[in-house]
């Protein structure tokens, strides 16, 4: 990667390749050394220095303040915490029964997450494709992307709104005879209020991939799949899903890297203790606890292990990926 | 939205009957997801203009009923909200000028293929996709810079968006070489060639960057909510969280005038509506800019 186009000429080569910048001296046998890079591009490197400076001191340095899981942190003190303690914070989550709740509220909200919000735009943007009247797609385009510019607290309002005793939820219930449910307070109701919010915020948005997709299958695939006798089902079977296939692995192995984080900001937003025992989660546990609590060790301890849980998902998806379909990250 | 429009399998020679039925049920389907999409909109303006009566008997669903301003008036009139509402045009325009500056500079420094460290520059970026610091290590760090309660805990910890950045870089990469090189040739600077050449050829991509920055921060809330201890430093996004949060326990309905129980009924409503209004008004106008900004990312990414 770092050899340059301009200086791996050899000197007898007959044509030359097309150059890049050429404001860098002839060739010498010592060219890729690192004074040489400087030296040339020391222009190029100055312009990296404030987003590295970004980089280092604002995404990896927290990084490193992950040791205060396995040290004892006092607030204003050190940042890197004052004394080792090992794995004692760790031994403290594992055997807390409330981090477990929120560990398996976090598979299921996030799991739910995954099922029904992954494929809805799927479903939606193959629908969108079959639209034969352009200014009807574009207005089913237009409007269902719209949510997914509203602010998480506009979309936490609006739904604390429809799913209130006087709400429209409530009167569509009372309409077919039914009591009204203080949604809200009820625990068995929070997570199909979260998926379906969610759900209502993402799926239009979601399709612009999928369409953008569609638009590069070949279309000679689809006249040969008709000369084959395939109907439009198997056409969409055969043409159309394995033409967007890179596209869903590559947006569901993105999906799984946000997996364990599943929409904190909004189930922070949404929840209140009565449903705390569904839709607390690991992220919100530990804003409780750290933030909150002033628990700061315990915290990051946990939210180390939801990283490296994180991590680990995102890593083994791309790779089960990279062997059965051919299609990674990187 | 016209690449995405361009895509129509070439028509049947006669359409089956069983594909007549399909597109009919396609419509309906697609009908009732425009009309899904809709109603939450439609009934939290109406709840907004309606009165106090209706709304607690349950009646108000997708038209207002017993039009009422009143809520509108002590949200306008309170000049918290103003304060907050400044606080968040100033916070959208300093973060996204700082994050335009820094992604611009290092989208164009890993577009140099020829650069010796170029995959380091990348992977260093890029990891922080997969694996971040976390909740509490950031909260440390930044309360230990001494962030706490300034704009700039809120401007500089989100400034680059990887996402962004890649589009950025797939965007430079894409540009004309030969352009560069003339300049060089001419005896420009990498500066000088960055900022009359490069820049100026790249005016869509930079309105698209600006725009996805500057939606993302007017949105943002939860920074300005964990780092900010004052009402007046507030973005309006936390004084509609505040707001929720109390008409959810309804201290604002304790006590029992008429003027606190209209209030009380619907100010939730009126304050989703006045915040979420500036971005509804443009929505239209910048709606094609994010897609073809997510589909130049997708391109590449």
């Amino acid at each position: 990667m770092s050899t340059s186009r301009t200086l791996d000429l050899p000197p007898d080569t007959i044509e030359p390749r097309p150059a890049g910048p050429s404001t860098a001296p002839p060739p010498r046998p010592r060219r890729r050394t690192w004074r040489y890079a400087l030296r040339r591009d020391w222009q190029l490197y100055s312009l990296a220095i404030l987003p590295l400076a970004f980089f280092l001191i604002f995404r990896y340095l927290p990084m490193l303040g992950n040791v205060i899981a396995f040290r004892r942190y006092q607030p204003g003190g050190n940042l890197f915490g004052e004394t080792w303690v090992g794995l004692r914070y760790f031994e403290l989550f594992w055997n807390d029964p409330t981090f477990w709740r929120v560990f398996t509220n976090t598979l299921i909200i996030g799991g739910l997450t995954l099922l029904l919000c992954f494929p809805a735009p799927i479903i939606l943007a193959l629908l969108l494709n079959e639209v034969r009247t352009r200014w009807m797609k574009r207005t089913v385009q237009t409007i269902s992307y719209m949510p997914h510019f509203l602010s998480i607290v506009v979309v936490a309002g609006i739904v604390l709104d429809m799913v209130a005793v006087d709400g429209v939820v409530n009167q569509a219930l009372r309409a077919v005879g039914h009591d009204a449910i203080a949604f809200i307070q009820e625990p068995g109701w929070f997570r199909t209020i979260y998926v379906s919010s969610e759900m209502w915020q993402t799926v239009g948005w979601g399709t612009i991939l999928y369409l953008a997709a569609l638009t590069t299958i070949d279309q000679d695939l689809y006249e040969a799949a008709r000369v084959d006798g395939a109907n439009r089902w198997r056409q969409t079977w055969h043409v159309t899903l394995p033409g967007i296939r890179p596209t869903m692995v590559t947006l569901l192995i993105l999906n799984i890297g946000t997996f364990m984080a599943v929409g904190f900001e909004k189930i922070l937003l949404l929840y209140n203790p009565l449903t705390y025992p569904t839709a607390d989660v690991i992220s919100t546990y530990l804003y409780r606890v750290g933030v909150t609590g002033g628990s700061f060790s315990y915290a990051a301890a946990i939210g180390l292990f939801e990283a490296v849980i994180g991590l680990t998902l995102v890593l083994s998806a791309n790779a089960i990926s990279r062997r059965t379909v051919g299609a990674s990250l990187w | 939205m016209s690449i995405v429009a361009k895509t129509s399998r070439p028509s049947r020679i006669r359409p089956t009957r069983g594909y007549r039925v399909f597109q009919a049920v396609n419509g309906v389907v697609l009908t009732g997801v425009v009309v899904v999409t809709l109603l939450p909109f439609v009934n939290i303006i109406a709840r907004s203009f309606s009165s106090e009566g209706p709304i607690r008997a349950g009646e108000v669903s997708l038209w207002p009923k017993g039009f009422n301003l009143t809520t509108y008036k002590r949200v306008l009139t309170d000049s918290l909200f103003w304060t907050n509402y400044r606080n968040t045009v100033i916070y959208t325009v300093v973060a996204t000028a700082i994050a335009m500056v820094l992604t611009t500079c290092y989208a164009y420094v890993l577009s140099k293929k020829h650069l010796k460290g170029r995959t380091a520059l990348i992977g260093i970026a890029v990891f922080t996709m997969f694996f971040n610091g976390g909740l509490i290590p950031n909260y440390v760090l930044v309360n230990a810079l001494g962030m706490r309660n300034t704009i700039w805990a809120i401007v500089v910890p989100n400034a680059i968006s990887v996402f962004n950045l890649l589009v950025m870089k797939a965007f430079f990469e894409s540009l004309p070489q030969e352009l560069e090189e003339a300049a060089a040739v001419d005896g420009m600077n990498t500066y000088r060639t960055f900022l009359w050449i490069v820049l100026p050829l790249s005016k869509a991509v930079l309105a698209t960057m600006v725009l996805f920055y500057s939606v993302s921060f007017w949105n943002s809330w939860f920074s300005a909510f964990l780092y900010m201890d004052k009402q007046n430093l507030f973005p309006v996004t936390v004084y509609l969280r505040n707001m929720i949060v109390s008409a959810t326990t309804g201290s604002d309905v304790s006590s029992s005038s008429d003027f606190a129980l209209q209030v009380g009924a619907n100010i939730r409503a009126v304050t989703v509506v006045l915040t979420a209004l500036p971005i509804m008004l443009v929505y239209p106008f910048i709606q094609r800019y994010f897609v073809s900004g997510v589909m130049l990312g997708a391109v590449k990414g």
